[in-house]
């Protein structure tokens, strides 16, 4: 348990960390370099100032036709995005981590707003697996794979729920919770999870398509 | 929302509809030449959009409300923008080239005659994938493997044969304007369809139906140019002909010759600027595939869309309104000139200085419906024609609606929106006139010459 326990905490995170950077630069830059060969009208009609516009529109809760449609969907995916990206970031035991190992330190989500928020993530993955399961459109859509990436970002949140209030096992789950974020952290480039990566990409690019050459909204 | 008989649940299987020309494409297929054929469009065009939009796709089903067929088929998965997909390109992908006859004959009837390539969907895609070229890329296949539907590919014939969509010999293309600028004579006496003359402002280019069914289109066009004393002409040669259905069945080599003999043509006579007829996926052709294929950003010769034109007019004052026309209008707007070059605001415009009373139908602008027939869904012929009409139940509602609300006529400036309107006003009873810009202007503005 301690050789494991060492493990995670130790060279697995810097593993994870490199597997997400370095996987990001490849993804990003293979992405460019094939759009050179490829599509090089990528490069000519992107346009930063509609590319901004675009992702502006789609970034801001409600900023598009679609997300006023459907306003849980909209309103549980930003708070979803927002618990995601911001609970690792923030929560006071990552921060002390840090703190301790680098005498770096930022400011901290008070602890009943990051047990919301963890709920948050949770609640909406719980959402997202209702949605592939019972509404036809997305159940169509769905492989295997979309299960898996969304138990691979559910786990650790809720390990770490677990750990914070010291359920039975919990030095199990600390375990669990640490593994399970070093290995979302590095599937993040290679799963759909890399939606993250190339949103401003492909969603610049339609922006830009529709703004500068078709002068048209993509909202 | 209207009944049709396939609206009820979801289906799981579908009927394939048996093409004669899928079928003779099939009969000539062995494994092999499928998955040669297809791993070769992959490897030689599949490039980082077509990469990162397979993987970037969530498959979350959002882009689902976008698209018409999906609504008017009862929300039925299948017709879900990335299920077509699904159902083709990825499967494609996932098995690299190695696919069978039905899955085949499956893909063509998606990508066929599924998909308008309307790009509706792309608007409603948090990620902006754009399924359309997604899906050109399975028409794409499916011509390398010679499977496009008849109807279709004999269109994209007449185009590699004769430079025109309906096999219009040239002299019967001279013969056209020349039978109406006699008849434009008798109401305007010094009018002209100047043919061949070089250095005019405008090289004003039509769709091949134009000359052959709808020879008025180019009478009021010839009137409208007349009026506004406009300096133009047409060409004598082949490069008159703006449409391009081999844009649409994936002919992209085919398209390029296309869209060179009508720059070539534009450019040989010295025109300024080419002003192209009332026809929406022409005007893709020209601004947006046919010039990028050909390695030009923007067209090499500055291209404005009639609707376009038809503003600066009025604008300018060139043209002016007689007696405004009487019968409440709604206004279709055409997917490539709306979502493909922004025109909503513009038309409008046109519409309010010629017509007294304008209503908009809902939704509208780059939001509008498309008619189903855009994409080359229309030239796929009378084997998935109720597939067509019925897959688009909802602009029979949208239509029924404004019409509730007082509208007489639809004005749509696009040929295919006219033949896929047609099809639906008639399918599901609704009553509405379908009217060309061009008509309206014709029959208000003050005409010279005349009390
Ligand atoms: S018809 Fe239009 S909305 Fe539907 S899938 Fe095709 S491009 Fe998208
Ligand atoms: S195309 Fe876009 S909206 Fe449609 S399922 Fe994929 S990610 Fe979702």
């Amino acid at each position: 348990m301690h050789s494991l326990y060492y493990l995670v905490s130790g060279p697995l995170v810097w593993v994870s960390i490199a597997l997400f950077l370095g996987g990001i630069i490849y993804r990003v830059v293979s992405m460019a370099k094939l759009a050179r060969k490829k599509d090089i009208f990528v490069y000519e009609y992107w346009s930063p100032y509609y590319a901004l516009r675009s992702i502006l529109h789609w970034i801001v809760p409600f900023g598009s036709v679609n997300m006023r449609k459907r306003p849980v969907m909209t309103v549980v995916t930003f708070l979803f995005h927002i618990c995601l990206l911001a609970l690792p970031l923030f929560v006071f035991a990552h921060v002390i981590l840090v703190k301790e190992s680098w005498d770096v330190s930022w400011i901290t989500l008070p602890e009943t707003a990051s047990d919301l928020m963890t709920i948050i993530v949770i609640g909406a993955c719980a959402f997202f697996v209702g949605r592939r399961l019972f509404v036809p459109e997305v159940k169509f859509l769905t492989s295997p794979s979309d299960f898996l990436v969304l138990a691979i970002v559910a786990t650790p949140f809720i390990s770490g729920f677990w750990t914070y209030h010291q359920f039975a096992g919990y030095k199990a789950a600390a375990i669990v919770h640490m593994l399970s974020g070093e290995i979302m952290l590095a599937a993040i480039p290679f799963t759909r999870l890399s939606h993250m990566i190339f949103f401003p990409f492909t969603r610049g690019y339609m922006g830009s398509e529709f703004g500068a050459v078709k002068h048209a909204r993509d909202w | 929302m209207n009944e049709h008989p396939e609206s009820s649940a979801p289906k799981s299987e579908r009927k394939i509809i048996v093409e004669p020309g899928v079928e003779r494409g099939i009969a000539k297929l062995t494994p092999e030449k499928i998955e040669k054929t297809i791993r070769a469009v992959l490897s030689a065009e599949a490039g980082a959009r077509f990469k990162t939009y397979i993987d970037t796709c969530v498959h979350c089903g959002l882009c689902s409300d976008a698209c018409h067929f999906f609504l008017s088929h009862d929300r039925d998965p299948l017709f879900a923008p990335a299920a077509k997909l699904k159902q083709t390109i990825w499967e494609i992908v996932k098995k690299d080239g190695k696919v069978d006859e039905d899955f085949l004959r499956k893909a063509v009837e998606v990508a066929h005659s599924e998909c308008n390539l309307c790009r509706r969907c792309s608007m409603y895609c948090p990620f902006g994938i754009d399924i359309a070229y997604m899906v050109m890329m399975m028409r794409r296949i499916v011509h390398k493997l010679g499977l496009t539907p008849q109807n279709m590919q004999d269109t994209a014939h007449s185009h590699s044969a004769t430079y025109n969509q309906m096999w219009v010999k040239e002299d019967e293309w001279i013969d056209a304007l020349h039978w109406q600028e006699d008849e434009a004579r008798e109401e305007f006496p010094g009018l002209r369809i100047p043919i061949e003359k070089e250095g005019s402002d405008i090289f004003y280019s039509v769709i091949a139906p134009e000359p052959k069914f709808r020879a008025q289109l180019l009478y009021q066009a010839a009137a409208i140019f007349h009026a506004a004393g406009a300096n133009w002409t047409m060409p004598a040669t082949p490069g008159w002909d703006n449409s391009d259905i081999c844009m649409f069945t994936g002919d992209h080599e085919m398209m390029g010759r296309l869209k060179k003999v009508h720059f070539e043509t534009a450019l040989r006579l010295k025109a300024k600027r080419i002003v192209t007829g009332e026809c929406g996926h022409a005007f893709r052709s020209v601004y947006d595939m046919g010039n990028r294929w050909l390695g030009y950003k923007m067209p090499p010769i500055p291209v404005v869309h009639a609707v376009e034109y038809y503003h600066e007019l009025f604008e300018q004052g060139k043209i002016k309104v007689k007696n405004k026309y009487k019968k409440p209008v709604t206004f279709h707007d055409p997917c490539n000139i709306s979502r493909g070059m922004g025109l909503h605001d513009k038309a409008r415009e046109v519409v309010r200085a010629t017509c007294e009373t304008f209503i908009e139908m809902e939704p509208n602008r780059e939001h509008n419906y498309c008619c189903s027939a855009g994409g080359g869904v229309i030239n796929c012929g009378a084997p998935y024609k109720i597939k067509r009409v019925e897959g688009n139940s909802i602009k029979a509602d949208q239509m029924k609606a404004v019409a509730a609300k007082g509208a007489q006529v639809v004005i749509a400036p696009c040929h295919n929106c006219h033949g896929g309107l047609e099809d639906i006003h008639e399918s599901y009873g609704v009553h509405m006139e379908i009217k060309f810009l061009s008509d309206i202007i014709y029959e208000v503005m003050e005409k010279p010459g005349q009390e």
